[in-house]
């Protein structure tokens, strides 16, 4: 029987690639990748059991655990023993914070205005008093004057920028802020989920926090670096880890890793091509992030008089998954954050990130689409 | 003149807004009256991107010149 058209729905019956959806939301979670299955079965046989216990099968647990700790750390230049696997982004992030805070008595966060939600809410959300919010220029990049001046408030205790935006690519000037924070005596936290396997980051963060989801490992795995020196307590206890998860999400790290440089070359002259494209095929859009200093993968742009809900419809019927900042398609029915701290517009809002089993072809057809999608969408409005 | 889009979702009131000023000459000052949370970010990229001028905010008045 096969599925109905649109995306996962490959039926044998239809012989057009068409029909079967192309995933174009890699900045969420990125399809797994088949070294990551492969592991987390081979896993599951043998590190089952707690890897807390002194047997040997538990030993053989410990082993596959610290053996990933070990892989991860490399391929991040890292030392091992900085290195801890959490239970996703979000708890890396939310014990960052905390740990943080814990050592140093302290509460205040000063923080990019456009981090991820996670960071956010760890930090104190909109109530005000535990964090301070830190302008971004049009493009999205973190306001290092206002950064600087917001360092030197009474009691901070830790700043948080993240390596490049997850929802318009731009790549923040972590190096300038490294120093800006160092000058300050004040720890960095840099938020790099949408870099770990694709760019570098640059040296000087303090913590540095990652989410297997985004380079294909499995969900519920996420990872924390904390710098030797850096004044961090562990938060909360932990539970037992998933150890074949975190076997898997430490393969898929390793394997995307060694393909990034010319994965991220490929991708990035596709985002140029949709940049270039959308804004010159669909009247009254704003392509909005950095052109260039950006991420390889991630381009988002807003169309006038569209409702952002309908757009991802549409794209979906069509067979294209993408992702929106506007209101409408949030659960909180309030526009993205990011796009309302760059002053663009948030509403017919899509994001398209790539990843690498998206081809040229993929693109060119969602190009091709696209231009048409919108202007029913307007006709319905009618505009 | 004044667009009233109080409980309307985006993109109506930018819709509403652009359906106005199209009639409209330079110079005409329209004041949309708008609650939901995009407007206050939304009325001045349109006018960005539509090369009119953004005036001011004042709770849920939101104020362009063509």
């Amino acid at each position: 029987m096969c599925g109905p058209p649109g995306l996962g729905s490959p039926c044998p019956g239809r012989d057009t690639v068409a029909r079967v959806g192309v995933y174009l939301d890699s900045a969420t979670a990125a399809p797994p990748h088949p070294v990551a299955r492969q592991a987390f079965l081979a896993a599951v046989e043998d590190g089952w059991a707690d890897p807390g216990r002194l047997y040997t099968p538990a030993r053989r647990a410990r082993h596959l655990l610290d053996a990933a700790r070990e892989t991860a750390a490399t391929v991040l230049g890292v030392r091992p023993d900085e290195l801890q696997f959490t239970r996703g982004g979000t708890d890396a992030v939310r014990r960052a914070v905390a740990g943080v805070r814990r050592s140093r008595g302290r509460r205040l966060v000063v923080h990019s205005a456009v981090e991820h939600s996670s960071v956010i809410k760890a930090a104190g959300g909109d109530s005000g008093a535990d964090a301070v919010s830190v302008p971004v220029s049009r493009t999205g990049v973190v306001d290092l004057d206002a950064l600087e001046k917001a360092l030197h408030s009474p009691e901070v205790a830790l700043a948080a920028v993240q390596s490049a935006n997850h929802e318009v690519g731009t790549v923040q000037p972590v190096a300038a802020a490294a120093r800006l924070c160092a000058d300050a005596g004040v720890p960095l936290l840099v938020d790099a989920a949408q870099s770990i396997g694709r760019t570098s980051v640059p040296a000087g963060w303090s913590l540095l926090a990652g989410s297997a989801r985004k380079w294909g490992g499995p969900a519920g795995v996420g990872l924390l670096v904390v710098r030797k020196g850096t004044r961090w307590e562990s938060p909360w206890e932990e539970g037992t880890p998933d150890v074949p998860a975190v076997v898997a999400a430490a393969a898929a790290l390793r394997a995307v890793a060694e393909q990034a440089d010319a994965e991220s070359v490929r991708q990035d002259a596709l985002v140029d091509e949709i940049r270039r494209t959308v804004a010159a095929t669909v009247p009254d859009v704003e392509v909005v992030g950095e052109p260039d200093e950006r991420l390889p993968h991630i381009v988002t742009f807003s169309c006038l008089y569209v409702d952002g809900e309908v757009l991802l419809q549409a794209l979906d019927r069509a067979g294209f998954a993408v992702s929106s900042g506007s209101a409408c398609t949030s659960d909180t029915l309030r526009p993205s954050h990011v796009l309302a701290a760059m002053g663009v517009l948030t509403h017919g809002n899509v994001r398209v990130s790539l990843h690498s089993g998206v081809s040229a072809d993929d693109v060119r057809r969602f190009l091709d689409v696209l231009p048409g999608v919108v202007a029913d969408a307007r006709a319905e409005a009618g505009l | 003149m004044i667009i009233d889009a109080l409980g309307k979702r985006c993109p109506l009131p930018v819709i509403m807004l652009a359906k106005l000023a199209a009639d409209q000459p330079a110079g005409t000052e329209i004041a949309v009256l708008a609650d939901d949370p995009a407007a206050a970010v939304d009325i001045p990229a349109w006018c960005r991107l539509k090369g009119h001028t953004f005036v001011a905010t004042e709770g849920d008045r939101h104020t362009v010149r063509l």
